[in-house]
């Protein structure tokens, strides 16, 4: 397939189907707790609505508020576009695009970090600290899964990286990358989407401030990276890239579904942690994914 | 010292005592008298100022919890200043700077003088704030405009890093001059607004309020109204407390308990709807009475509608305990000791989750409760859990109390007609609403209308529970912290 009309599909695939995921996840919480729920493209709606809406500004900020969250928006897209999507692989691959993507999801949390600084506000001041001191340890655990991945198949490169061969490493790598995956999304057990408390969110505070376009930026931003997630993880642990397109195809779809079912769950059952007990949970994260490196080495030298 | 000795006049609660019988000292023996009998198992239920021609006169309402009396005082007129009350005993520090605002007389070596609801048209949150100095602490202030649907107050915390130093709460927004509104009543509008004091507390409130009028008017309610009321009473507490366990769940984004406990809280408030057509007990009691009777049909209906909601409470109180991840959010959290909660005079399942045994109904029983009694629910450990414990047993309680209570009405009239108020009289009334005490004092002039009435809802003696509790605790977990406690803002700003 050309160039031509393959990047227009992927992007279409990533921006066009992610606000669907969180749309799920609603549906399957509202299914547990017997509510009928929000219709499933209550996202969509939302992006229309806040889309045709005015930007309103603090007198303090500066232009960086409106820049953080395009630039976020676009780092998180261009990640999501170096992720290969099974036999059909990637177009923007190269070696060492595994350490690109980690970046560009830094890059982007820099820009909300910053867009958030702008207000001076307290509040989102303490939202900042927050998602960065929990990014530290969650991108730790990303780098070892990415590393056991290279190991696994020596290469650096993402299209070669996400063709692992099943067996112990997978269920470790899959436990560690869920559990990453809830905390860099904002999910329960980590942070409360549905919040409206400001003193306990981490990510939802630093976007209080935010209104009309730049605020669906960042809502259709994060549930690309949601979508990106979950993508990567179930490429991480099944050989999709293996498969013959349709079968490949149906296992990607039947696995995000797993993970958005999972996420659901996780949701509609159990309480969030408390603020003290999040670097334990993302510290077992980071050992589980640090298992997988050493299981991929030692199997490697074996 | 206990009733049998006290210099203080004595009445039991919801009787009324001529005003020549209240005994008057100067305001220095007031203050020495109170605080004597703090010091020996008193407590504070309200201290206020009342104007009269000669100047400003201190009245001072204690309860005899293991007696079941009450007692009461008064000073001279102040002149300007007497000395504080609230150096010796912290629970009257409330109380204190309400007079201070309320008359201008000062308490001499009050630590911290400054208004309770800032009614002299400044804003409750342009006031001076406790600062902890430092280059690591930073302040947070939040409110009075809230996220959700909640009522109005701003709170300023101290922090370090997460963990709160120091919380301050600045409530007055919702003032209205309710207490005098009454003065020279009671009007016609009088039981309506006595409903909306809280509007949670509706039937507490208008409960207090009528017991008080009965009591001064020298008569007590039909035999059937005052069971209508319990009624009425406990519905509100089921139905609360569901909301409650509701609230504490969703705070920590525990789905299965938050979703279940919304929709029994409806089924409780249609009980209530069921009896009087509103689902807060608005129209419910009347003053001299009910306005509402319960036919054989409906208290058939209500039973078995209540036994299915009082189950379905308690399967959704269960899950809380039996979730690791909810027990550890409120396990340990927002701690409060027995001997703080005594010391700043908490009420309600507040202080009954510090292992105190205080409960109005229990304590100083008027109306129903005199011929019934819900066991007393106690937890020991004073955190988010133990309150959150104490209201899922009380929903048990009330449950089994209305369970026995439907079965035994008595007939009769549910209204009288009430005679004229005595004149020159003081009525006390104190009922147990869901929330903790709600105290009700009046004091009529010669011609029997109220020249001063003074209300004191539980969130007054609670508010600063909620302060005592964050002490140390992380910031992001205020939340929860303040479910646990729900106190009422319209119910202290009056």
């Amino acid at each position: 397939m050309s160039l031509l009309w393959d990047l227009p599909l992927r992007l279409a695939f990533w921006l066009l189907l992610a606000p669907l995921v969180p749309g799920l996840i609603n549906r399957i919480k509202a299914w547990v707790a017997g509510r009928r729920g929000p219709p499933l493209l209550q996202l969509y709606y939302d992006l229309a609505r806040l889309w045709r809406k005015q930007v309103v500004m603090s007198s303090l900020a500066s232009p960086g508020f409106i820049l953080g969250p395009a630039v976020a928006w676009v780092a998180v897209v261009v990640a999501a576009l170096l992720l290969p999507l099974g036999p059909a692989g990637t177009v923007l691959g190269f070696s060492g695009d595994a350490l690109a993507l980690v970046y560009l999801l830094a890059l982007a949390r820099f820009a909300t970090a910053w867009a958030a600084m702008e207000t001076g506000s307290a509040f989102e001041g303490m939202g900042v600290v927050r998602e960065v001191s929990f990014a530290v340890l969650a991108e730790g655990s990303i780098l070892s899964a990415l590393l056991a991945l290279g190991v696994q198949s020596h290469s650096l490169a993402l299209n070669q990286m996400l063709a692992p061969t099943v067996g112990t490493g997978s269920a470790l790598l899959a436990a560690g990358l869920f559990t990453v995956l809830l905390a860099e999304n904002c999910r329960v057990p980590f942070d409360d989407p549905n919040t409206h408390l400001e003193l306990t969110m981490i990510h939802e505070v630093m976007v209080l401030d935010h209104s009309g376009p730049p605020l669906a930026a960042i809502l259709h931003g994060a549930s690309v990276k949601l979508l990106l997630f979950s993508v990567l993880l179930v490429q991480a642990v099944l050989p999709v890239a293996n498969l013959p397109a349709p079968a490949a195809a149906a296992l990607l779809a039947g696995g995000v579904l797993g993970v958005v079912v999972g996420i659901g769950l996780v949701e509609s059952l159990i309480a969030r942690l408390a603020f003290r007990k999040v670097p334990l949970l993302l510290t077992t994260a980071f050992l589980l994914c640090l298992f997988a490196l050493l299981v991929a080495w030692k199997g490697g030298a074996g | 010292m206990s009733s049998t000795t006290t210099p203080f006049a004595l009445l039991p609660n919801g009787s009324a005592l001529p005003w020549s019988e209240v005994p008057a000292w100067s305001p220095e023996d007031l203050v020495t008298a109170t605080a004597r009998e703090l010091s020996e198992g008193g407590r504070l239920c309200a201290w206020f100022g009342q104007s009269s021609k000669a100047g400003v006169v201190l009245v001072s309402v204690i309860a005899f919890d293991a007696d079941a009396s009450l007692a009461v005082a008064r000073s001279t007129p102040v002149h300007r200043s007497y000395p504080a009350l609230t150096l010796l005993h912290p629970q009257a520090h409330l109380f204190e700077r309400e007079v201070w605002e309320q008359h201008q007389v000062t308490p001499e070596g009050h630590p911290w003088l400054k208004p309770v609801r800032a009614v002299a048209g400044s804003h409750p949150l342009q006031g001076e704030y406790f600062r902890v100095n430092g280059a690591q602490v930073h302040e947070v202030a939040v409110g009075p405009v809230h996220a959700g649907i909640i009522e109005p107050g701003h709170f300023r915390f101290q922090c370090e890093g997460e963990e709160v130093l120091h919380l301050e709460i600045a409530l007055g927004y919702q003032h209205r001059g309710i207490e005098r509104a009454l003065r020279g009543g009671p009007h016609r509008a009088t039981l309506a607004q006595m409903e909306t004091i809280a509007g949670d507390s509706t039937v507490a409130h208008a409960t207090a309020h009528t017991v008080l009028r009965a009591a001064l008017a020298g008569v007590e309610a039909p035999l059937r109204a005052q069971w209508i009321r319990a009624i009425g009473l406990e519905l509100e507490r089921l139905a609360n407390h569901t909301g409650d366990l509701g609230a504490l769940a969703n705070d920590v984004a525990f789905l299965p308990t938050a979703s279940a406990c919304g929709k029994i809280r409806g089924d409780f408030l249609n009980l209530t709807a069921l009896i009087c057509g509103n689902r807060f007990g608005r129209g419910l009691v009347r003053a001299g009475g009910c306005g509402y009777d319960l036919d054989a049909a409906r208290l058939s209906t209500l039973a078995n509608r209540l036994a299915t909601a009082v189950r379905d409470a308690d399967q959704a109180a269960t899950w809380l305990w039996e979730s690791p991840s909810v027990q550890s959010r409120f396990e340990g959290i927002g701690t409060v000791s027995s001997r703080q909660a005594t010391e700043i005079g908490l009420v309600g399942p507040a202080a009954r989750a510090c292992g105190l045994v205080r409960d109005a109904r229990f304590d100083h029983p008027t109306g129903w409760y005199r011929f019934a009694q819900a066991p007393v629910a106690v937890w020991p450990t004073g955190d988010v859990l133990a309150r959150a414990r104490v209201r899922a047993l009380e929903i048990q309680r009330s449950g089994e109390f209305l369970r026995t209570q439907l079965a035994a009405g008595v007939e009769g009239p549910i209204e009288e007609p009430l005679p004229p108020p005595a004149p020159d009289a003081l009525a006390i009334a104190l009922v147990e609403g869901w929330r903790g005490e709600v105290c009700h004092v009046a004091l009529t002039d010669h011609a029997g209308r109220f020249a001063g009435y003074k209300i004191v809802d539980p969130s007054f003696h609670n508010w600063m529970g909620l302060a005592l509790a964050l002490r140390g605790q992380a910031i992001s977990d205020f939340p929860v912290n303040n479910k646990s406690f729900n106190l009422s803002y319209c119910g202290f700003d009056l």
